[in-house]
């Protein structure tokens, strides 16, 4: 067996006009592609309502649990939704890291910042958001939060309408097992 | 027909780097099966069917790149599936291969997982804003560290056993000539010291992006007996998927993952993993995960699986080495590193792992996950009699 | 050989679909469970065929699998192929002989990016793809030698592009369709000389859903099912100096491979996205074009689904033996440039 930096392929010989000129090694082939994607049903609904500060859920026809953002299509049950529901923009953080680390194409993000599982109150699962209005080591589990909106000259049809989370001051919520809020088959 | 038993009689592998130059797709893909095929004693002639495996085609800017490789995996003529089931792409390429003997439909299947991440741009392929998503993840780190910060919170295990791990794993890859991440320099300290990038994840606890291929010959009982080298028996595959969100759902401890888990030692007449198995190659592309994978997998209580991990039980010589190879923290070619795991455990068990070989390798787990910790695929393979 | 019938199908194309792949395949999904009675909790495993690059999205399939019910999870798997070997990766589960049922959907929408720059990078990356030629324009040098070697007439084009649109007029997913006569056709302008807009696939947005079943299972749930006798598929070389074009071997090695030629073909579903295909898998499949009824839904010309059209066929040619329309079919699928890799299939009524 070859060892691990040998070389497998046997070497090529090439023919003797070619054998000074220096071989291609990398090609670089710059591409673009451009998609429209459409939102879906639901998903178009939720944006709308975001232009008005309002936050859409879908609820599962099997399991009556509210999934936030909405997909269109509830994984408790496979079918397609067909009903949704208003959530208020406050609930509280379920986990949380610093990141300390930039994305490509968001240099308005100061470092560090807390990205978090925030869980609305009345909805069965969490979703990634900012926080901030609050020390970094201060975050915690259970920490409640309400959202801080863009100005209205500024809403527009996305979740981006939301800037931050920002701690409201209340009693943090307890939290003592792995699992998230809900169970199945127990609306919320 | 009966199921058929399989297994493994051949296992070739590219040195893991950050960007293998010196080869094209075809180049990297070819050394990985050339190596399998001569461990196996077999020429391209002898393969019936390919598997190929890797994660999205983003990776290299081609898409569906089997299309470009048939010649160079001897494929011409040949039925070759390509597979992708995001992380855990290179077991379930394993496991479909598996299929393929185990029905009776092919007698000598290639199965072989690739990544040449340094083709495109791994990190922005894994932070692609997804439409009408905020975009504030950070890559995979930013998904599973808020997860990790559960189970430490949970489990009240101490600080720095995520720095354990990684050292242990770093520890290991210099004792396996393919790993990418060769720190024979490295403390424990610097691995302490090492910036936060997601905290509680180190920079030293993630893993690397890597370059490389891997490539497993599997076969029939027939076949199996006229190998070259020591074969290793696959008792049994499992593979589960669930909603990465849901209410209810133990992020920490997935259900696909545990009752995957559980449906592969039923399988393999598997009663006490902790016993029963003498080594395991499971994915943990961040540190933390090997303790909770071990819980998960059913090696340690709920809560006790950082217990393994400060107490060396799954370091080279301790009673359950864990990822011997250096794991996926050593190196981590994502469309191979799956079917790594799932080699290396056969390599222990045909007792062809070299200088970290498990001494007295009998049974060992070869694991893998993938998406939002939804997808895992595992298998149990065993030494020939 | 454990016996394996396709008992169920449901497929949608439309030129372009308002809403998300999720959204889209979940009430084919849907459909399929509701035919057979098969649940959920019925289900033992699940296979799906789609591509990123067509999604313009990295792991786009997990997008879709909420459709499936995955809580409590449930043993699964995905393909970055046509639903096709989707299909063919779940029939290989079912004859271990532990599985008794499966469910498989395959699905794209093609609306979001241009098709034609998507399948560019499908390409040898070093050689070809820079150039940017297009999938339709690689077909035309396919059918340029063609015409050129004299395998084909322009005329044999425009007829197979006729037949198939005027059958389209029964088919509620065809994306085109209406009587045409061979001169209508044949006046009209060249897209990519010599293929004109009725020679290339109709590009639709959807995906198809289709239950597998085993032995007394399929018997249960499915009147007439259609038994997959036979099922093999193949690939070719890639480079294009290298191979044939007026040949697909991989695809008389896959119909020899499953013995289309053994009895009487009453009806073939042919993946044939560009005209000059069609006669060109006629010939490499051995089928007897006047004795055998081609593509009756219309085939790909008529509507098709990237990542979903092989799975059509398949889907197609089991509904005319459900319906007794067919005692013994012939489904096809394929994927890559020139026919390069081929799936065939040989279904059966009892």
């Amino acid at each position: 067996m070859t060892a691990p930096l040998d070389p497998v392929a046997p070497p090529i010989t090439l023919p003797p006009s070619l054998r000074d000129v220096e071989p291609v090694q990398r090609v670089r082939t710059p591409f673009r592609l451009d998609y429209e994607v459409s939102a879906g049903r639901s998903m178009a609904a939720y944006l709308r309502a975001m232009k008005e500060k309002r936050i859409l859920g879908e609820r599962c026809p099997v399991t009556g649990q509210v999934f936030v953002p909405p997909r269109g299509v509830t994984p408790t049950s496979g079918l397609v939704t067909t009903e949704l529901v208003e959530l208020p923009d406050r609930g509280y953080v379920e986990s949380f890291c610093v990141t300390r680390v930039p994305i490509p194409g968001r240099d308005d993000l100061q470092l560090p910042y807390v990205s978090a599982w925030i869980v609305l109150d009345g909805a069965s699962v969490g979703f990634l958001g900012l926080v901030a209005d609050i020390p970094p080591e201060e975050v915690r589990l259970g920490l409640r939060v309400q959202a801080v909106w863009r100005p209205d000259d500024e809403l527009g049809e996305t979740a981006d309408n939301i800037k931050y989370w920002a701690p409201t001051g209340e009693p943090d919520v307890e939290i003592t097992s792995y699992e998230y809020v809900g169970q199945p088959g127990e609306a919320p | 027909m009966a199921k058929q038993r399989c297994a493994v009689i051949g296992v070739g592998q590219t040195k893991y780097q950050s960007t293998r130059g010196d080869v094209s797709m075809a180049g990297l893909v070819r050394e990985a099966a050339l190596r399998a095929l001569a461990d196996a004693g077999l020429e391209w002639s002898d393969i019936d069917a390919v598997v190929i495996g890797k994660a999205p085609d983003f990776f290299e800017g081609v898409m569906t790149p089997e299309i470009i490789l048939a010649e160079a995996l001897g494929a011409a003529g040949k039925p070759v599936l390509r597979v992708h089931t995001a992380g855990s792409v290179g077991g379930s390429t394993a496991i479909v291969a598996s299929s393929l003997i185990e029905s009776g439909v092919h007698r000598r299947v290639l199965a072989l997982g690739f990544e040449k991440q340094s083709e495109s741009n791994a990190m922005w392929a894994l932070s692609l804003p997804q439409a009408f998503q905020t975009s504030i993840n950070a890559g995979a780190g930013g998904y599973f560290s808020p997860i990790i910060r559960r189970y430490m919170a949970m489990s009240g295990a101490p600080e720095l056993v995520g720095c354990v791990v990684a050292f242990k794993d770093r520890q290991h890859a210099l004792k396996n000539p393919y790993a990418h991440l060769h720190q024979p320099e490295l403390t424990f300290e610097e691995v302490v010291e090492s910036p936060m990038l997601w905290d509680p994840i180190r920079y030293s606890e993630t893993c690397p992006s890597s370059d490389g291929a891997c490539a497993i010959v599997l076969a029939d009982e027939r076949a199996a007996a006229d190998a070259l080298n020591p074969v290793a028996w696959v008792d049994a595959t499992a593979m589960r998927s669930e909603a990465n969100n849901f209410g209810g759902r133990n992020m920490v401890n997935p259900a696909a993952s545990s009752l995957c888990a559980q449906d592969l030692y039923a399988k393999a007449g598997i009663t006490n993993p902790r016993e029963e198995i003498d080594v395991a190659e499971i994915y943990v592309p961040f540190s933390w995960y090997e303790p909770m994978w071990l819980e998960s997998l059913g090696f340690a209580e709920r809560g006790q699986g950082w217990r393994l991990v400060e107490d060396g039980v799954t370091r080279l010589g301790g009673d359950l080495p864990v990822n011997p190879s250096g794991g996926v923290l050593s190196s981590n070619p994502i469309g191979a590193s799956g079917m790594v795991r799932f080699a290396e455990a056969a390599l222990q068990v045909r007792g062809m792992a070299g200088e970290h070989q498990v001494v007295g390798a009998r049974r060992a787990l070869g694991h893998a996950y993938g998406g939002g910790a939804q997808y895992f695929a595992m298998w149990i393979v065993s030494a020939g009699d | 050989m454990t016996d394996i019938a396709i008992v169920a199908y449901a497929a949608r194309q439309q030129a372009e679909v308002e809403e998300n792949e999720l959204e889209m395949i979940a009430p084919l999904i849907e459909q399929v469970r509701s035919e057979t009675g098969l649940g959920p909790d019925d289900i033992d495993f699940t296979c799906s065929g789609s591509s990123d690059f067509l999604a313009g999205a990295a792991f786009s399939f997990v997008l879709t699998l909420d459709a499936t019910r995955p809580v409590p999870p449930i043993v699964e798997s995905h393909v970055e192929m046509d639903g096709a070997w989707a299909l063919y990766e779940a029939w290989v589960k079912l004859q271990i002989g532990e599985a008794k049922t499966a469910l498989v959907y395959g699905y794209g929408k093609s609306s979001p990016g241009s098709l034609r720059d998507v399948l560019a990078t499908q390409l040898d990356p070093y050689t070809v793809a820079p150039l940017w030629p297009d999938a339709f324009g690689i077909a035309g040098l396919q059918a340029r030698l063609m015409l050129d070697a004299g395998d084909v007439t322009e005329r044999d084009l425009a007829e197979v592009a006729a037949r198939s649109l005027a059958d389209a007029a029964d088919n509620p997913n065809a994306v085109r369709a209406g009587a045409h006569s061979i001169d209508e056709l044949l006046a009209e302008p060249y897209l990519h000389d010599p293929l004109r807009a009725h020679d290339c696939p109709a590009r639709a947005d959807g995906g198809a859903a289709v239950i597998l079943a085993a032995d007394d299972v399929a018997r249960r749930v499915c009147e007439r099912p259609a038994w997959i006798r036979a099922i093999d598929h193949r690939m070719d070389v890639h480079h294009f100096g290298v191979r044939d074009p007026r040949r697909a071997r991989s695809a008389e090695l896959a119909a020899q491979a499953v013995g289309v030629t053994s009895d009487k073909v009453d009806v073939a579903e042919l993946d044939a996205p560009f005209s000059h295909q069609e006669p060109l898998l006629v010939r490499a499949l051995g089928l007897d074009a006047a004795n055998t009824r081609i593509n009756p839904s219309g085939g790909s010309l008529t509507g098709h689904v990237m990542m979903a059209a092989g799975l059509v066929r398949l889907g197609e040619a089991a509904t005319r033996v459900h319906r007794g329309d067919a005692d013994r079919a012939v489904a096809h699928a394929t994927s890559g440039p020139w026919l390069q890799q081929n799936l065939v299939a040989v279904l059966e009524g009892d």
